[in-house]
C-alpha cells in the first residue's frame, strides 16, 4: 500500500511533466491512473493547487469520466461491449454468462480480488462482435466458450 | 520474402498478433529472410487475420488465418487452403471507389516514403501554393460535408474560422468515434495516419491555425499508438513543425486521449474535455468556429472529413464532387456491422440503396436468418425495416425517412431481435451517457426506460406517453444525444409495432 508521501512525490513528478500544456487535466489524470491503477483521493488537492482549480472542480472532472477509478480495480479487468452491433451477435447472452461464471454484476470485482467486470460501449470491433478487452488485449467474436477460456486464463 | 499482416484492431482481436509471432518463428526455423509489414486492414473483417504475400504476380491474399495455416504459407501458395487469390482482384475491393481509404491496407502506415510513393503529400504540396481563400474554395467546391454525422458543409466551417480575427486558432480532429457500428476513423488512423495529418495541415493553412489536436477515444489503444508514432515521424521529417515542408507555415499536432465519455463525440463537449473540464455540452451560439478551444476560433472536424481533404486537392474538387447523389457528394466509407455475413468497411459513392448494401454487399445475416432491422447511424440512428430498404444512402434521403446516416455505420439485426428491447436500450444508453446539462436528456432518458418497461408489462397507455416524451427530448435537448435518442426509439415503435403490442408478453 502506498503512503501519502509516496503519492505526493509521484503526483508532483507527473504534474511537472505536464507544465505548459493547454488543458492538461485529462492527460494528468490518465498519467496518475497509469501510475497507481486508480486516482487516489490524496492526489486531488495537489492537482487542484497546481492548476489553480478547486478540489471540487478536479473531483468533478475525475468523476465525470467512466475511465477514471476512485479505487483500485481487481488484478484483471474484463470489459465486455454492450453496444448494438455486439448485441446483434448475442452480447447480452455472453455478458449474462460472464456474470454468472464470475458471480458478479457489472462494475464489481470477484471476492478474491482477481477480476473486475465492466461494460464498455464500443471498441470499434463491430464487424466481429461480440467484442471484449481483457487487460488491454482486444478479443473479437466472444462466445460463452471464449468467456470460459478467458476467465480460466486470468490467474 | 515480404508479408503484409494488419495491425488493425479487428485483425488483432481475431488473432493477428499471434499469427505474426508464428510467421516470424516459422521463418526463422526455415532460414527464410522475412520482412513482415504490419499494415492497415483492407476492411474485409470476415477474412481477418488476412496476410498478403508479395509475389512476382502481385500481392496474394490468405485468410482468415489460424495458427495451423501458417506453416503452409512457406510452401506451395497456390494449394494453400486459405488462398484467396490476388488481393486487388477480391470482389469486395474491386466493387469499391476508394478515395479516402485508397492507401489503407496497401501501405506501411508508418512509412512516410511509402505514403509519398502512393500520392501522399501531393495535396498538401498543391495547397502550399494557394492562398487561404483558394484552399477554402477548393473544399467548398468539392461538396464535402461533415462525415461525423451532422453533414455540415466543411468549406463553410473553414471559411468562418479563416475569416475570424484572433491571435490563435486551432484545428481539432474529432476522433471520439463512439457510435456502435462505426470504425472508419479507427481504421483510417491505424492504416493511413499521415492522411489525417496532411488533412489537418491543409485545414491549418486554410484558416491560419498553427496548432492541431486529435482527440482519440481511450477505447482505441492501437489507433492512439499509431497516431502518436506518425506525429513523431512527421515532425522529425519536417512535415509538421515550425516550417511545414520547408514553407513559412507552422503546424504542430498533439494527440489527446478521451476517458470513456460517449458525449465527448459532440463537438462542444469535446472542446470542454480538451480544455480539461467535464465533458458537458455548451450552448450554441457562440459557434466553435468563432469561440472554440480556449474561446479561440476552432475548426472541429471528424477524422474522415479531414482525411478526405488530401485526395480532394490531389485529384481536384470537381473529381471528388462528381461522385454521389443529390447534395451528398463524394464517397462514404460504409461500415457494415452486426449480424452480417460480410462485415467491414466499404467505401463507395453515395447513392446505393440500403437493400443493396445489406443484401448484396453484406450478403445478408451471419446467422442465416432473415434480416429484421438495420440501425443506421449509430445508437442515435433510426431502425430501418425491410420496407424502407429502397432508401438511397444520402444525408437528405435518410432524413426524409425519419432517419439519419450519421457516421455511416450500419448494424444489421436478424429476426431474433426484440425491437422493444432495442428501444429500451437506446433510452438506457442515453441515461448512462447524458452529460446532465439539459433536463430533457438527463431526466427524459430515465423516464424513457421506465415508460418502455410499462409498455413491456402490457400498459398500452404508456405508448402515447413515450411518443410525447420523445417529442420533448427531440425539440428540447441541447445536443444530439438527447435530441436524437428518439430516432431509434420512435423508429422501433413505428416500424415494429408488434414488438410493442400489449399481448406480446401474454403470448410468450
Amino acid at each position: 500500500m502506498l503512503d501519502s508521501a509516496d503519492i505526493t512525490t509521484r503526483v508532483e513528478e507527473i504534474l511537472n511533466t505536464h507544465k505548459g500544456m493547454e488543458g492538461s487535466l485529462l492527460p494528468i489524470l490518465h498519467a496518475i491512473q497509469a501510475e497507481f491503477g486508480y486516482v487516489p483521493q490524496a492526489a486531488l488537492p495537489i492537482i487542484a493547487q497546481d492548476l489553480s482549480l478547486s478540489k471540487a472542480e478536479v473531483h468533478g472532472v475525475m468523476s465525470f469520466y467512466h475511465d477514471f477509478r476512485e479505487h483500485p480495480a481487481g488484478k484483471h479487468v474484463l470489459k465486455l461491449c454492450r453496444a448494438e452491433s455486439c448485441q446483434s451477435m448475442g452480447a447480452d447472452r455472453v455478458a449474462a454468462h460472464a456474470q454468472k461464471a464470475l458471480g458478479i454484476e457489472w462494475h464489481e470485482t470477484t471476492k478474491d480480488g482477481n477480476v473486475t467486470l465492466e461494460p464498455i460501449f464500443c471498441l470499434g470491433l463491430c464487424a466481429c462482435g461480440p467484442a471484449a478487452i481483457v487487460d488491454g488485449k482486444l478479443v473479437g467474436r466472444v462466445d460463452e466458450a471464449r468467456i470460459d477460456a478467458i476467465i480460466g486464463g486470468l490467474k | 520474402m515480404k508479408i503484409y499482416l494488419p495491425l488493425d484492431s479487428a485483425a488483432v482481436a481475431l488473432g493477428a498478433d499471434e499469427i505474426a509471432e508464428s510467421l516470424m518463428f516459422q521463418a526463422k526455423a526455415r532460414g527464410v529472410n522475412l520482412t513482415l509489414v504490419r499494415n492497415g486492414s483492407h476492411g474485409m473483417v470476415w477474412l481477418e487475420p488476412m496476410a498478403e504475400i508479395v509475389t512476382d504476380a502481385g500481392r496474394m491474399a490468405f485468410g482468415p488465418l489460424t495458427l495451423s495455416d501458417v506453416p503452409a504459407l512457406f510452401g506451395d501458395l497456390a494449394s494453400h487452403p486459405k488462398a484467396l487469390g490476388k488481393t486487388e482482384d477480391l470482389p469486395w475491393l474491386k466493387a469499391q471507389t476508394r478515395l479516402t481509404f485508397a492507401r489503407v491496407g496497401v501501405i506501411d502506415p508508418l512509412s512516410l516514403d511509402d505514403y509519398k510513393a502512393h500520392g501522399g503529400l501531393a495535396g498538401l504540396t498543391l495547397a502550399l501554393g494557394m492562398d487561404k481563400a483558394g484552399i477554402v474554395a477548393e473544399v467548398t467546391n468539392s461538396g464535402l460535408r461533415g462525415r461525423g454525422g451532422a453533414g455540415f458543409p466543411t468549406g463553410i466551417k473553414w471559411k468562418t474560422v479563416s475569416e475570424a480575427v484572433a491571435d490563435r486558432k486551432y484545428i481539432v480532429c474529432n476522433a471520439d468515434e463512439g457510435d456502435s457500428a462505426t470504425f472508419a476513423d479507427r481504421m483510417l488512423m491505424e492504416g493511413d495516419p499521415f492522411t489525417l495529418i496532411e488533412g489537418m495541415i491543409i485545414a491549418g493553412l486554410a484558416t491560419g491555425a498553427t496548432k492541431g489536436f486529435v482527440y482519440i477515444r481511450s477505447e482505441y489503444p492501437i489507433a492512439i499508438e499509431v497516431m502518436q508514432k506518425a506525429v513523431k515521424i512527421a515532425t522529425d521529417a519536417g512535415v509538421l513543425g515550425a516550417s511545414v515542408l520547408g514553407s513559412a507555415n507552422a503546424f504542430n499536432i498533439e494527440i489527446r486521449v478521451g476517458a470513456g465519455a460517449y458525449v465527448c463525440g459532440e463537438e462542444t463537449s469535446l472542446l470542454n474535455s480538451l480544455e480539461g473540464k467535464r465533458g458537458v455540452v455548451r450552448a450554441k451560439p457562440p459557434l466553435p468556429a468563432l469561440q472554440g478551444f480556449m474561446a479561440k476560433p476552432t475548426v472541429v472536424n471528424n477524422v474522415i472529413s479531414l482525411a478526405s481533404v488530401p485526395v480532394i486537392f490531389e485529384k481536384g474538387a470537381a473529381f471528388y464532387k462528381d461522385f454521389g447523389l443529390g447534395r451528398s457528394r463524394g464517397t462514404i466509407p460504409l461500415q457494415i456491422a452486426g449480424n452480417v455475413k460480410h462485415g467491414g468497411l466499404f467505401e463507395i459513392a453515395f447513392g446505393l440503396t440500403l437493400g443493396e448494401i445489406v443484401d448484396k454487399i453484406a450478403g445478408g445475416s451471419a446467422s442465416g436468418r432473415p434480416v429484421k432491422a438495420v440501425q443506421v447511424g449509430g445508437p442515435l440512428g433510426a431502425y430501418f425495416p425491410r420496407a424502407l430498404f429502397d432508401t438511397p444512402f444520402g444525408y437528405e434521403e435518410f432524413a426524409g425517412k425519419d432517419g439519419l446516416i450519421g457516421h455511416a455505420g450500419l448494424t444489421v439485426f436478424d429476426d431474433s431481435a426484440d425491437m422493444l428491447k432495442q428501444a429500451r436500450f437506446a433510452m438506457e444508453f442515453c441515461a448512462i451517457e447524458s452529460c446532465g446539462k439539459c433536463t430533457p436528456c438527463r431526466i427524459g432518458a430515465v423516464r424513457g426506460v421506465e415508460t418502455v418497461d410499462r409498455i413491456a408489462k402490457g400498459d398500452a397507455s404508456a405508448i402515447p406517453l413515450l411518443t410525447d416524451l420523445c417529442n420533448t427530448m427531440k425539440s428540447g435537448s441541447l445536443c444530439a444525444l438527447g435530441g436524437f435518442t428518439p430516432y431509434p426509439v420512435m423508429s422501433a415503435l413505428t416500424h415494429f409495432p408488434d414488438d410493442f403490442a400489449p399481448m406480446k408478453e401474454a403470448a410468450e
